[in-house]
């Protein structure tokens, strides 16, 4: 189960000088569609038994990401904390967390490992099907319906022109979208519980992972430049009073829109 | 430093055997990039061989080589697909591949980064080479920020959203070389099944995420699409919904336009009884010419819309469909 701390996207969000989301507001908070994944993971943990350990990797207030994923219920989390990690893209991202899985297969097998659909903030989606790619696993993602049984994953999942039907044997990765299910509140007494849950801090080093292969060392884009986009101009607003549909019409012809 | 001296495109078709749309798009930016051997076509065969038309098409576009990407296991696989992919970029010794921006195709890009060590960019706008590196442009913080991006690999391999580039014809036009590239997939590719795989059926409108106009339905329609729809045909564009719409079940789930549904940037967007909370506008901001009709004046898609109607949509959209229909009849 990883989960991503992102800006909230309800908040201003910015690229700064070096070309990387601003993540210093203090206004981060659990990526919204990792909530989705989050409860796909509790409610298999629920229906097949097994613990849920919740990975996030990023500055240390991410760690609140990891700490509302234990107040859903999840039974440990796992912080990767290190400098070197700053700026790096997917595959950078998908290093780390993949050295997170197996540092955890060390001490038993992780059965499935579930990520949001993408983060909200970059949306690239690349992360779920290159952490997959990097663990050797089969990668079921987009999962707008999943379910466990006779170990293997069965997803559903809409794409652009088809609706498809995919299914693996466990070990595997699912990314699940937010048509999947409606992420629970946690309780009271959820929240009093995390404080006891463990959260077990790592770095690169603790994972075997060397820095050159992460963080903006690693990373294969660089961006050159970044800038909000102009406001529109010319913009029209008018009260309908009984001819606004032919005014619409005028505009789209006087613009070439029809 | 990437070579673009070839550059490959993923050509993504119908079950008809013909390209899908925003594919010309692709060709038009890849043969202002490539270099003397030209643009090559990636064409995974499905079961499904370029139609006739597809050819014509491509020979229009100024592609140099078709290569049928062929297999024993199911290409619909992304994991095979990329497989192949990465085989046909070796083989042809292209530096860049360019496919749409579905999420088959994203997945086949995280793939090949992870296997050939390619830089990859998503969702681009807009494709340059400079001092030797493919730089691309990029709208994100849904279509608030612009940027450019540099990929510092050998292997570049970029999803480009649909409406970017007018799509011109080549010059010099001449049928395209087509051949066969076979290959064999890994055990680990074919590890996922396709259980059941169900076609979307056709609308008979034009791709959401590709087509010039899309009119979206909101909660404002009360689930009446019939208006929406009616201006849609019009003006030859898609009808999209917004969550409250495809939750409430009033239209499937494929039509949901937003950060977790379809991203689209039509040249005219057109919402009707869209309120334009920020997921939504997540999935459209970035569109051309945007037109807001609610009836709530503070709904805050009028704090983006190019030309904003506080009005009932049961009376503006009939009548603006009815008014195109006269001036079109005035020719």
């Amino acid at each position: 189960m990883c989960v991503k701390h992102v800006p909230d996207i309800q908040s201003e969000r910015a690229l700064g000088e070096d070309g990387r989301v601003v993540r210093d507001g203090g206004d981060g908070t659990l990526n919204e569609l990792d909530e989705n994944a989050l409860e796909a993971a509790l409610v298999l943990a629920e229906e097949h038994g097994g613990e849920v350990v919740v990975v996030t990797a990023g500055p240390d207030d991410a760690v609140d990401a990891v700490r509302k994923g234990l107040q859903m219920g999840a039974d440990q989390a796992v912080h990767v904390v290190d400098d070197a990690i700053a700026g790096s893209d997917a595959v950078g991202t998908a290093r780390v967390l993949a050295a997170v899985v197996r540092h955890l297969e060390a001490d038993g097998p992780v059965d499935l490992v579930v990520t949001g659909m993408a983060g909200l903030d970059g949306l690239t989606s690349l992360l779920p099907t290159a952490l997959a790619a990097l663990l050797g696993r089969p990668a079921l993602p987009l999962a707008a319906e999943v379910t466990v049984a006779d170990g293997a994953v069965r997803v559903t999942r809409n794409l652009d022109h088809a609706t498809e039907v995919l299914e693996a044997p466990l070990p595997a990765l699912v990314s699940v979208t937010d048509q999947a299910n409606e992420p629970r509140y946690p309780a009271f007494a959820g929240i009093m519980a995390a404080r006891k849950k463990p959260v077990t801090t790592l770095t690169l080093d603790d994972l075997g992972l060397a820095p050159e292969l992460v963080g903006a060392a690693g990373a294969r884009t660089r961006v050159l430049e970044a800038a909000p986009r102009p406001a529109r101009e010319d913009r029209v607003l008018l009260h309908d009073t009984g001819d606004a549909g032919v005014r619409l019409a005028a505009y789209l012809v006087e613009q070439q829109l029809a | 430093m990437t070579d673009t001296t070839t550059v490959l495109v993923l050509l993504d078709h119908t079950p008809d055997g013909a390209l899908r749309a925003p594919v010309r798009e692709l060709v038009t930016l890849a043969r202002g990039l490539a270099g003397p051997s030209g643009v090559h076509g990636a064409w995974a065969v499905d079961g499904v061989e370029p139609s006739a038309e597809a050819l014509a098409d491509l020979t229009a576009l100024g592609v140099a080589h078709v290569h049928r990407l062929v297999t024993d296991a199911d290409v619909h696989l992304t994991a095979v697909l990329a497989e192949g992919l990465a085989s046909l970029l070796d083989a042809t010794g292209a530096g860049l591949l360019l496919a749409t921006s579905s999420f088959e195709n994203k997945e086949v890009a995280a793939r090949l980064a992870v296997a050939t060590g390619a830089g990859v960019v998503t969702d681009a706008d807009a494709l340059d080479v400079v001092d030797g590196q493919v730089v691309a442009g990029k709208t994100v913080f849904a279509g608030t920020w612009t940027t450019r991006c540099a990929i510092t690999t050998e292997l570049a391999v970029v999803t480009v959203k649909a409406n970017s580039v007018a799509v011109t014809e080549a010059e010099t036009q001449a049928a395209p070389v087509v051949g066969e590239h076979a290959f064999a997939a890994s055990p680990a590719a074919t590890a996922v099944r396709v259980v059941e795989r169900t076609q979307r059926p056709d609308s008979g409108r034009p791709d959401l995420g590709s087509a010039h106009v899309v009119v979206v339905g909101g909660r404002g329609t009360e689930g009446d699409f019939s208006q929406v729809e009616e201006l849609a045909d019009v003006l030859g564009g898609a009808v999209g919904a917004t969550r409250v719409a495809t939750d409430e079940g009033w239209i499937g789930h494929d039509a949901q336009i937003g950060q977790t549904g379809v991203t689209i940037s039509p040249r005219l967007y057109i919402g009707a009884g869209v309120s334009g909370a920020v997921h939504h506008r997540g999935g459209m901001q970035a569109s051309g010419t945007i037109v807001a009709v609610n009836s709530d004046a503070d709904a805050p898609i009028f704090e983006i819309a190019d030309f904003g109607i506080v009005g009932d949509l049961r009376t503006v959209l009939p009548q603006a469909a009815a008014e195109l229909r006269r001036l079109r009849a005035e020719g």
